[in-house]
Formats: structure tokens, C-alpha cells, sequence
């Protein structure tokens, strides 16, 4: 199996400022963060003052659709921002305490090699088609880790065995073009995982997969983290997958946070009305004899970056808008602790019994369980 | 030929086998096969809506082709209305086709960029001679309000629409012949969650109204148990199990609907951590498994599923499995 991460294999970072160790640092703190694209006519902001913090060994998750801002988030943490149209226009994002925007090129290339590990939805178009997926986990460990080309390769074989690929000897000599969708994804989150990372950015790592095998995926990276005990950011547009992994939900519309919780108050009692729209919209299997609904559609389609809806984001789309939603930007209050909406109507509108009760099938089934 | 009384299916397909030759390993190997569809047998009656669901590789998409003749069938026949269709001359089947339209996964590859909306439509209008003359703008005009465009919208082109709008447009268009079968191919598959419903709530409505019989493929069992009145699913090629949607879902009989099933991932956070129902790949179509073609990730397989082909037996009226262990 692999030796204890923080071993003699991976040299404690000299080109790095020493990390504040305490324990009031967050891994990870984005503040007011905003991200601009040059478009034709202006800037089309992309993510409209973000803020989050993700503890160290937790997995928060960023849930939304298409142009929320979610995967732009992540870019920019990774200062992997599309150039040279897309850039950081305000806020700080601070790695245990260090603005990752004051740090060198070359500095940041060590926080993308060692700090963070990233996995994306298409494995195949970051995997190297002619070297062997062996070559290519150890690329990362002589690089970053200072391994030898023998140590890393072997290294590379344990990593394999660590993301539970059979034959891993075997593997490591074959190329990505010999594996599947699934194996491939296991072979992306191997190079992630090779020095160790604090935080693992997943972003919809299991999109393009088989039920069956994101199943298996999503039970992996519960696994490895249990073992590991990195944080990973969880990109998805799915909620299904979120409630399966997220200690923490955020869910993004239009480049805005607008609710946040830990989650199950999220889903038992989402206060957002599109948080609520989102969990009703999903075709969900009704127990025998229930009868079968319609689905609850979200009216309208997202809306367009250059052109966003004044006020609310989203109120042309919102059964509960009123005029004022039309105004104001809503405040993003804290209704609890740790749960956030940015909706200025959530004391007025009913409390979601409709969810409730699409789900009291299981929640009761699993209280009677538990 | 004979025309079909109402309890007859509308579609009938007998046995079909689909077969594509795979590249060879070397110059002096074998020449090797895929076989995507393998002895596959359904039935659907007008009016109704069929679920087709399998993981990719099951040749869903094939059969779905296989089906409309978009692909020639390599043995089996595919019955339209009292027709075998795989035998129909070519000037024959163009009439046909009227009667048998397809949805596409991705709305944009599907919709000639170059043409407005109107010219799509009047396109699809004008291949078989329909609403001809001064009757063609109004028909274009009530097929996109059907799908919830407007008539404004028929002077813009596809770039113009959202994604869900433009499968919308494909829709319209598969509908502007009026069709008695549709064969919707993972038609919601490329869409935003939000938009989805929208788009199932529109092919339900049109179904309904329309009396449409549809055939909707999807590798989703969530999607499709909520429009389909019966649900097929498919492994590498095979059909494992067939069932009125609720039965599927209430009591599914096969080991690899069982695992469909509980591989969804519920927005539930209070069941979470259930182990994955099934361990592997899914093997090679070109070296499928002997036997039961499940039987090497199946959790309930024993030496006697490497041996037979299990027929598809009926549990229950309308419930099929092809399992010789439940």
C-alpha cells in the first residue's frame, strides 16, 4: 500500500512561505471574490462576489447549472482562468492564509502539483495519449516529490492499487486509450492524490459516467478520503451526488451564492426558492403506489451573463417574485448557523413541506432504519 | 399487407440483430464483430410510451436506429403497422418516414445552423408534401406555440436559442409530419436540470394530446419511469427485463435492474453511503461473456449462467426477465 503521505518521499516545501498553522485558518478562504471575462461591448462578470471557506478534511460542495459561476470558481482558485479574456477583477482567495495572488508562477505551479489536486468531468482529454498511465502519475512524483524515475514508477503502481485498479502493475504499462470511462477517472484522481493535496477540486468527475460507475466513483473518493483525509471542493449540477457526498452545499445561480447550508438542513429545509425549484425539478422514483406526478419545471432558462436580471437573478424565473425582489440585490442573511439565503422574502414564504413530503417516503424509511 | 386492428402493436420487432464489423487485431487475425443489438424482441402499442434505458454500450441508440431504418438491420424485422419495414423498397420507406420521427441527444448537431427556424420547419413540412402553399406559415406558427415558442421566433436561427429551446425546435419539427411513433433518443440528456422538466412536461403534454406512441431511450431509470407506461433494459445488446413502469420499479425481478436502480443517487442525505451495487466494468462487446451476458458482474451468478442464454420468461402479466436465478 502507499507509505504515510508525509513521508521522507515528499520534502517539506522550501520555496513556500511558511503556512500559518493556526487553527482559526481556514484551508481555504475566498473572499469577495469576483471574476470578470472581456466580452464584445464590456466585461461580463462571471462570478459576482463570492465568498466560502473550506475546512481542512471537509467536502463542500458547489451546485449549479450551466453559467452559475461554479466552475469558473475553481479556475480562478487554480489561477487556471482562460487567458487572456477571463480575470480576478476583486477579492482575495487565500490558501491556509496565503493570497494564492501574491505568490510567483512558479510558486503557484507547486500549489497546483502539491496543494491541490484537481479532477475534471473528461479524463480522456486530460490524460496523455501516448505515454503509459504509469509514466504519467510518476511525471507528477518526479517533478514535485523529487522521486528517482524507478521510485516514482513503483510509486505510481501503489497509487493505482490505492484507487482500487486490479492489476495494477499491469496497468501502469498500458495507456489511457486501454481503459474505461470509469477506470480512467480512477486513473485522473491516482495522479490528483500522487503528493498528498490538502484539497481535491472535483469538478463534475462523474458526469460523463455510467450510473453504475459513478456509483463506484463516488464511493472511492468517500473511501479515500476517509483515509487521506484531504478536503475536496465538489462541482456538480447534480443533487443526487451532492447529498451522497457534501458535508456543506453550496448552490450558485448566475455567478451568485444564494444559499448555503450544511447538508441536510439544505435539503429538509431549503429556504431559496430555487434551491427548493432545483430539488422538486428531479425525476425521482416514487414509491409503489404512489402516484405518478408531474414534474415541477423551473419556467424561463438561465439567464444571459451580458444581460442579467436587475435585483434577484433570480425573480423572472421565481413563482414567489414581487416587485421589490425587481430593486434590490437580496442580502445574503445568515437564518441559522451556517445556513445562508439570499432571498428577501424566505421569513414570508411557506417553509417547504412540499419537499418534505416528496421526500417523507424516505426520510422515513430512513428514520425507521436509523 | 394488413392493417393493424387496435390490439395489434403498432411497431413489432421480431428477433433483431444488429451486428458491425470491429477492427481486426492484426493483418492475420479474425475479423472480429460487435454485436450491438443480439436477439432483440418488443412491441409498442399505438398511444404508448415505452421506456428504453441501458448504460452506454448496451446498443440502446443502435436499436433505437435500427428501428427507424436509419441503419440497415443485419437479420430480424422491424413490423410498422402490419409492415415489415426492413423490406420495404426505398420509395416506399420516404413515405413511411412520415410516420416515424426521431429526437436527437444534441439539439444543436441536429439543426441545420444556416436555417431559420420557419425554414427548418418548412423543410421537414416540404419533404412529404404537407401544408402546402398559403397553409404552411400558420402550420409553422402552431407548431412552435405547441412547443412553447412563439410565432416571432421563427425568423431566428438555432445560435439564437438556449439549449432547451432548441430541443423545442427539434421537437417541433419531429411533430410538424404527425408522426405516430417518436423515437426520442436521450433527448433531455445535454440539458440544464432546470430545463428538463420543462422539456418532459412538454413531450408528456404532446404525447398525450397527440396519441403519439414514443420510444424513449435514456441511461437514466429516474427520467424514464416517470413518462414511460413500460420500461425495457437493455445489457450489451440484450434485453434483461421488461415491466409496466411501476412493477419495475416496485419489484424489479433482474439482478442488473436492481442495481440500476439503487446506483441513482437520491437527494436524500440520510441515505447516503450505500455501497456501490456493482463491482468491474462492463466487459468488451466484442468479447461479450458467454451465457447470461451479465452474469461476470452479477452479484447472484453461479456456473450454470455461463451455460445458457436465459430466455426472457414472464414473472407477470407484461413483466419479463431474462434470469435463470430469480
Amino acid at each position: 500500500m502507499v507509505p504515510d503521505r508525509r513521508g521522507p518521499a515528499h520534502p517539506p516545501s522550501v520555496n513556500m512561505p511558511p503556512y500559518p498553522r493556526a487553527r482559526s485558518v481556514p484551508l481555504v478562504a475566498i473572499e469577495d471574490l469576483r471574476v470578470e471575462f472581456a466580452a464584445d461591448g464590456g466585461a461580463v462578470t462571471a462570478v459576482d462576489g463570492l465568498s466560502l471557506t473550506i475546512e481542512r478534511g471537509e467536502t463542500l460542495a458547489v451546485v449549479g447549472e450551466s453559467g452559475s459561476g461554479k466552475s469558473v470558481t475553481a479556475l480562478a482558485l487554480l489561477r487556471l482562468l482562460p487567458q487572456p479574456n477571463g480575470r480576478v477583477s476583486g477579492g482575495r482567495i487565500c490558501l491556509e492564509g496565503v493570497d494564492l495572488a501574491a505568490i510567483s508562477a512558479a510558486e503557484m505551479r507547486r500549489v497546483r502539483g502539491v496543494e491541490i489536486g484537481m479532477i475534471f468531468q473528461e479524463p480522456m482529454t486530460s490524460l496523455n495519449p501516448v505515454l503509459s498511465v504509469g509514466e504519467q502519475i510518476a511525471e507528477r512524483l518526479r517533478v514535485h516529490a523529487g522521486l528517482g524515475r524507478r521510485a516514482a514508477f513503483a510509486r505510481a503502481v501503489e497509487l493505482l492499487d490505492r484507487v482500487r485498479i486490479p492489476e495494477p502493475a499491469r496497468r501502469a504499462a498500458g495507456f489511457a486509450h486501454q481503459l474505461s470511462g470509469g477506470m480512467r477517472q480512477r486513473v485522473m484522481i491516482a495522479i490528483a492524490l500522487a503528493c498528498g493535496p490538502k484539497l481535491l477540486i472535483a469538478d463534475e468527475p462523474t458526469t460523463a459516467l455510467d450510473v453504475t460507475i459513478q456509483a463506484q466513483i463516488l464511493e472511492l473518493l468517500r473511501q479515500l478520503q476517509t483515509e487521506l483525509g484531504m478536503a475536496i471542493l465538489f462541482i456538480t449540477h447534480d443533487l443526487g451526488v451532492v447529498a451522497e457526498l457534501a458535508d456543506r452545499v453550496i448552490v450558485m445561480y448566475a455567478g451568485r451564492a444564494v444559499e448555503e447550508a450544511p447538508v441536510q438542513p439544505l435539503f429538509a429545509a431549503p429556504r431559496m426558492p430555487y434551491t427548493q425549484a432545483l430539488l422538486r425539478s428531479i425525476p425521482r422514483m416514487d414509491p409503489a403506489g404512489q402516484t405518478r406526478t408531474r414534474l415541477e419545471a423551473i419556467r424561463g432558462s438561465m439567464p444571459d451573463a451580458r444581460k442579467l436580471p436587475a435585483g434577484c437573478s433570480f425573480h423572472p424565473r421565481c413563482p414567489a417574485a414581487e416587485a421589490a425582489c425587481v430593486a434590490t440585490i437580496p442580502a445574503y442573511e445568515e437564518i441559522a448557523p451556517g445556513h445562508r439565503v439570499r432571498c428577501r422574502r424566505w421569513r414570508e414564504l411557506p417553509h417547504p413541506g412540499a419537499i418534505g413530503a416528496a421526500f417523507g417516503a424516505n426520510f422515513a424509511a430512513a428514520a425507521g432504519a436509523g | 399487407m394488413t392493417v393493424a386492428g387496435a390490439a395489434e402493436p403498432l411497431l413489432d420487432v421480431r428477433h433483431l440483430r444488429q451486428v458491425f464489423p470491429a477492427a481486426r487485431r492484426s493483418m492475420f487475425g479474425a475479423a472480429q464483430t460487435i454485436k450491438a443489438v443480439d436477439d432483440v424482441s418488443l412491441t409498442i402499442r399505438s398511444g404508448e410510451v415505452v421506456g428504453l434505458v441501458g448504460e452506454s454500450g448496451s446498443g440502446k441508440t443502435t436499436l433505437g436506429r435500427a428501428i427507424l431504418r436509419l441503419i440497415e438491420p443485419t437479420s430480424g424485422s422491424v413490423w410498422f403497422d402490419g409492415v415489415d419495414i426492413t423490406r420495404l423498397p426505398a420509395r416506399a420507406m420516404r413515405a413511411l418516414r412520415k410516420d416515424m420521427q426521431i429526437v436527437f441527444q444534441d439539439p444543436y448537431a441536429s439543426l441545420n445552423p444556416r436555417m431559420t427556424v420557419g425554414a427548418i420547419l418548412a423543410q421537414a413540412l416540404s419533404l412529404h408534401g404537407l401544408a402546402p402553399g398559403a397553409e404552411r406559415e400558420p402550420r409553422i406558427v402552431d407548431l412552435l406555440q405547441r412547443v412553447g415558442l412563439s410565432a416571432a421566433q421563427m425568423r431566428r436561427y438555432p445560435h439564437e436559442f438556449s439549449g432547451g429551446q432548441r430541443q423545442r425546435i427539434g421537437i417541433a419539427r419531429a411533430l410538424a409530419v404527425r408522426p405516430r411513433l417518436l423515437v426520442a433518443d436521450e433527448p433531455v440528456s445535454a440539458l440544464d436540470v432546470s430545463i428538463q422538466a420543462q422539456v418532459l412536461n412538454l413531450l408528456q403534454d404532446l404525447q398525450r394530446e397527440l396519441g403519439l406512441a414514443l420510444l424513449f431511450i435514456a441511461h437514466d431509470l429516474g427520467v424514464v419511469e416517470y413518462l414511460s407506461d413500460r420500461v425495457i433494459v437493455l445489457y450489451l445488446g440484450r434485453i434483461m427485463e421488461v415491466a409496466p413502469a411501476r412493477d419495475l420499479y416496485a419489484n424489479p425481478r433482474h439482478p442488473y435492474t436492481q442495481a440500476l436502480l439503487a446506483a441513482i443517487p437520491q437527494p436524500d442525505p440520510i441515505r447516503r453511503g450505500r455501497p456501490a451495487p456493482l463491482r468491474g466494468d462492463q466487459p468488451s462487446p466484442l468479447a461479450p461473456p458467454s451465457g447470461c451476458v451479465f452474469r461476470t458482474r452479477c452479484p447472484i451468478a453461479t456456473a450454470e449462467c455461463a451455460a445458457v442464454v436465459p430466455p426472457l420468461e414472464r414473472y407477470a402479466p407484461d413483466h419479463y426477465k431474462a434470469c435463470i436465478r430469480q
